[in-house]
């Protein structure tokens, strides 16, 4: 009875290696073909707008932003279709911070606190610098709140970085900022 | 008889060597399904199709295109049919792409599939289709993927003679099946004066070579035959066009039997050359028409509806040596040149063979007046003298022939229910396979062209009963792939397939896929309600008609609040996306709309007329998930009373608008 158990074992292996070898000679494309796919970001597109990610590759004064987010994997989620408002520090803002933070943060073991700093500057929500007003709190993507002020129609975010700039992106709004916003310690 | 467990396990042993063997051999000739074909077919999450395949949506009036070889559908065309999912004939910028001269006709029946060519082969710039019903024509932009135009056929009734193209797109062609008195005569006739009132025509529609756009160059006036399918000559044959007919008999009741009196009925050969020096010399007799030319608008995002008063007829009696019949047996559906011009097939429905006909004597036959007398006033070839050859028992119910790079011929049979492969010069039937059920139309990649691409073929079955799963009385149509590569035709895959699939088109995908547009340019937007920023967004009244120039953008349309609309008014949605992102349409629907949505492309505008229909507040909404926060994508318009003071308002954004009042006053 063992040598007939047997049996069905040997044939399925013979009947796989004939598979494979006819499937790799002939397939136009092959079954055991795994494709690793790449989120938005990958996507192939010079006609529309850029996206908040690609409109922060672009930008000379956030490599140090766009470095972060790779390492954090927010590329693939700030690719999507949003809206995201987005507070983007500019290389100046991340050099403020005490020596040795951002290597520090860059390290795969503190990837949990680098995504935590990031997400803590996108919104899921378009939020235009006109709109805002004294006093709005924010609700940010890591589950803090940031408090906005405005005077003079100039506004600041949690009374540390002013907003320089706002460059409109597909999938959202970018606010530069000039420094970085550490998210509240954890009581 | 005993077997001990030993000899058992041997007997075991060889039978699984042998099934083994079977199974590594190179697929046994009684599989119906090749061993490899999963793997022929499979295309991995991520990677594309090889070809798109473009098929006729049949009495859904669409048109679909599908992935080949895995047989995904990538889109669903609206052409002839209003379709409620994109807004198709809803909108009032596309509702004039269905005017007509019967008025607005929301649904066709689409047949068959010409992709245009250049030089005879097939450039993916446009795909044309029939509507069969109410005579017209339709071309989609491939670089869109949407109806750009339909021109109605006038003198015509049953357009299923198209829209077969010439090898260079010159023109695009246009038979009538149902003959009928001319539109411009009195038609109030008794139906039994078939013979001396009712008339076909041929009507060649010329094709812009830089816009595509169509307009009848001129229509041939003929007995009142059934135009049924048609070809356009090739390389040598170029200049010439060959339309199959039936009811030579010329009934007009029960055709089942009274047109299927005669031996033989014909293919009509069409020297479109010579017409067009008739028409260049004046011998076209302008004829008064009225018939809709539609043309959408990719700058305005808009259809036009221009009635048209006029076309020009050329009579063969005025016309010598522009036309003429040659003898084809039994009812002739599919006529199909091959990809050198020189063989034209015809498929008699009740016939036994298939006649093969050659171009070179076609020629010599016309040049020697070669005649077998005439049919109503044309001179009709001697068959002997036309013919090349015929199939001879190739199979029962002959309708459709195809064209591989071998020189191989494919034809499909109804009767038999089978795709049966030959070779055109020695006319040896080489290969037959079934299908699954009740074969119509085939389509070889680029089957029709002077370069068939070869490699596929798929039949377009009409009868599917136990194929895929049962989904009650009716079933999907199926589509059944099958690799020509090799010497045997080998079955790959089923698929379904919306509405009737009559002809289809295969074309290599990267033809095609490098021209697809992403996005409109909202600078570029002229569409005249257009609303191309917040800074623009607005309500107007103009007397009874409230026009709401709204714009959206993840995640909220702009105004979201509106006011002052009372009953009696007619409010237009006039929606502009702001968006400049490929793949994201916003939707636009409101509570209690008697039409459909709207799904406006990123950069387009379109516009939703509404009539309320008693005072109250009504929401509105994006209906395409569009971004994180598309469940907040809404807003609302209240409706007052008639007399109502409530003032024109809107906003977005505002909590505590100081222009809104809180109560209707009367």
């Amino acid at each position: 009875m063992k040598k007939i158990f047997s049996l069905p074992v040997i044939a399925l292996s013979m009947l796989l290696a004939c598979n494979n070898k006819s499937d790799n000679k002939t397939g136009s494309s092959p079954v055991d073909e795994v494709v690793t796919s790449s989120g938005q970001e990958a996507v192939k597109d010079d006609e529309s707008a850029k996206d908040v990610v690609k409109v922060a590759m672009g930008s000379k004064d956030h490599t140090t932003l766009v470095a972060a987010l790779k390492q954090a994997e927010l590329v693939t989620s700030l690719s999507n279709a949003g809206p995201f408002t987005v507070f983007a520090p500019t290389n100046a803002a991340f050099d403020k911070l005490p020596g040795g933070t951002v290597d520090g943060l860059m390290k795969d073991d503190k990837k949990a606190d680098l995504q935590n700093i990031l997400q803590y500057h996108v919104a899921v929500a378009g939020y235009k610098a006109e709109n805002m007003k004294d006093g709005q709190v924010i609700g940010m993507a890591n589950g803090d709140n940031i408090t906005l002020s405005v005077k003079d129609g100039k506004v600041m975010v949690n009374g540390i970085a002013n907003i320089i700039a706002s460059i409109p992106a597909s999938n959202g709004i970018i606010h530069v900022i000039d420094a970085v916003l550490l998210p509240p310690q954890k009581k | 008889m005993k077997f001990s467990s030993k000899s058992l396990s041997a007997l075991l042993f060889i039978v699984t060597g042998l099934l083994l063997f079977q199974a590594c051999k190179p697929k046994g000739t009684q599989s119906a399904v090749s061993g490899n074909a999963a793997s022929r077919v499979y295309v991995a999450p991520g990677k594309y199709d090889e070809f798109y395949d473009f098929v006729s949506g049949g009495f859904s009036g669409q048109m679909a295109v599908y992935g080949i070889p895995s047989g995904r559908l990538l889109r669903v065309i609206p052409v002839f049919s209003v379709d409620p999912e994109k807004g198709y004939g809803y909108s009032e910028e596309t509702k004039p792409m269905l005017n007509t001269s019967h008025g607005f006709v929301p649904w066709d029946d689409l047949h068959h599939i010409a992709l245009s060519q250049t030089d005879g082969i097939q450039d993916g710039r446009w795909v044309f289709a029939n509507g069969n019903n109410t005579p017209r024509l339709a071309r989609v932009d491939l670089k869109t993927f949407r109806t750009a135009e339909i021109l109605e056929i006038p003198n015509s009734a049953g357009n299923h003679s198209s829209p077969f193209i010439t090898e260079n797109s010159e023109y695009v062609v246009a038979g009538t099946r149902f003959s009928i008195p001319m539109d411009n005569s009195n038609g109030d006739v008794a139906i039994n004066t078939y013979k001396q009132n009712f008339k076909g025509t041929l009507s060649f529609i010329a094709v812009d070579k830089t816009s595509g756009n169509m307009s009848i160059n001129f229509q041939i006036l003929l007995p009142g035959v059934d135009f049924d399918l048609a070809r356009a000559g090739k390389g040598k044959s170029h200049g010439w066009f060959f339309f199959s007919c039936y009811n030579s008999e010329r009934a007009n009741t029960l055709l089942e039997v009274n047109a299927s009196q005669k031996d033989k009925d014909f293919i009509l050969c069409v020297n479109w050359k010579k017409a067009e020096e008739y028409l260049k010399s004046g011998k076209g007799k302008k004829t008064p028409a009225n018939y809709a030319h539609n043309n959408y608008d990719e700058k305005t995002h808009s259809a036009t509806s221009t009635m048209m008063k006029e076309v020009v007829m050329l009579d063969p009696k005025d016309c010598p040596d522009m036309v003429y019949f040659m003898p084809c047996p039994k009812s002739p559906h599919g006529c199909d040149t091959d990809p050198t011009g020189e063989y034209i097939v015809g498929s008699g429905k009740l016939a036994a063979t298939i006649p093969v006909f050659s171009f070179t004597k076609i020629q010599a036959a016309i040049a020697a007046k070669s005649y077998d007398g005439e049919y109503e006033g044309i001179p009709v070839l001697k068959y002997e003298s036309v013919l090349y050859g015929e199939v001879t028992k190739p199979g029962l119910g002959p309708l459709h022939t195809e064209f591989d790079d071998k020189g191989n011929a494919y034809t499909s049979f109804f009767v038999s229910s089978e795709i049966v492969k030959w070779n055109i010069k020695d006319l040896k039937v080489l290969d037959r396979v079934p299908t699954y059920y009740s074969v119509g139309h085939l389509s070889v990649a680029g089957g029709p062209s002077k370069k068939p691409w070869g490699k596929y073929m798929i039949a377009y079955n009409k009868i599917t009963k136990d194929r895929f799963l049962p989904t009650g009385p009716e079933l999907a149509q199926s589509a059944q792939l099958y690799d020509i590569s090799g010497e045997k035709m080998k079955l790959l895959l089923d698929f379904p397939t919306i509405g009737e699939p009559h002809y289809a088109e295969m074309i290599p995908a990267e033809l095609i896929s490098k021209n697809s547009v992403k996005i409109f340019k909202i600078e570029e937007n002229a569409n005249p309600y257009a609303a191309k920023g917040d800074n623009f967004a607005r309500v107007e009244r103009k007397g009874n008609d409230i026009h709401v120039y709204a714009t959206s953008i993840r995640s909220h349309f702009n105004p979201d609040n509106i006011e002052g609309v009372k009953m009696g008014d007619v409010v237009y949605f006039h929606i502009t996306n702001l968006e400049q992102d490929w793949d994201v349409p916003h939707g636009f629907a409101i509570k209690g709309a008697n039409n459909g949505e709207l799904l406006i492309m990123p950069g387009e505008t379109q516009t939703l007329k509404w009539i309320p229909e008693k005072p109250g507040v009504y929401p509105f909404y994006c209906t395409d998930f569009c971004s994180a926060l598309h469940q907040e994508m809404q807003g609302y318009i209240r409706v007052s009373a008639a007399g109502s003071s409530v003032p024109i308002s809107f906003s977005m954004g505002k909590t505590t608008p100081d222009s809104i009042s809180t109560k209707a006053t009367n």
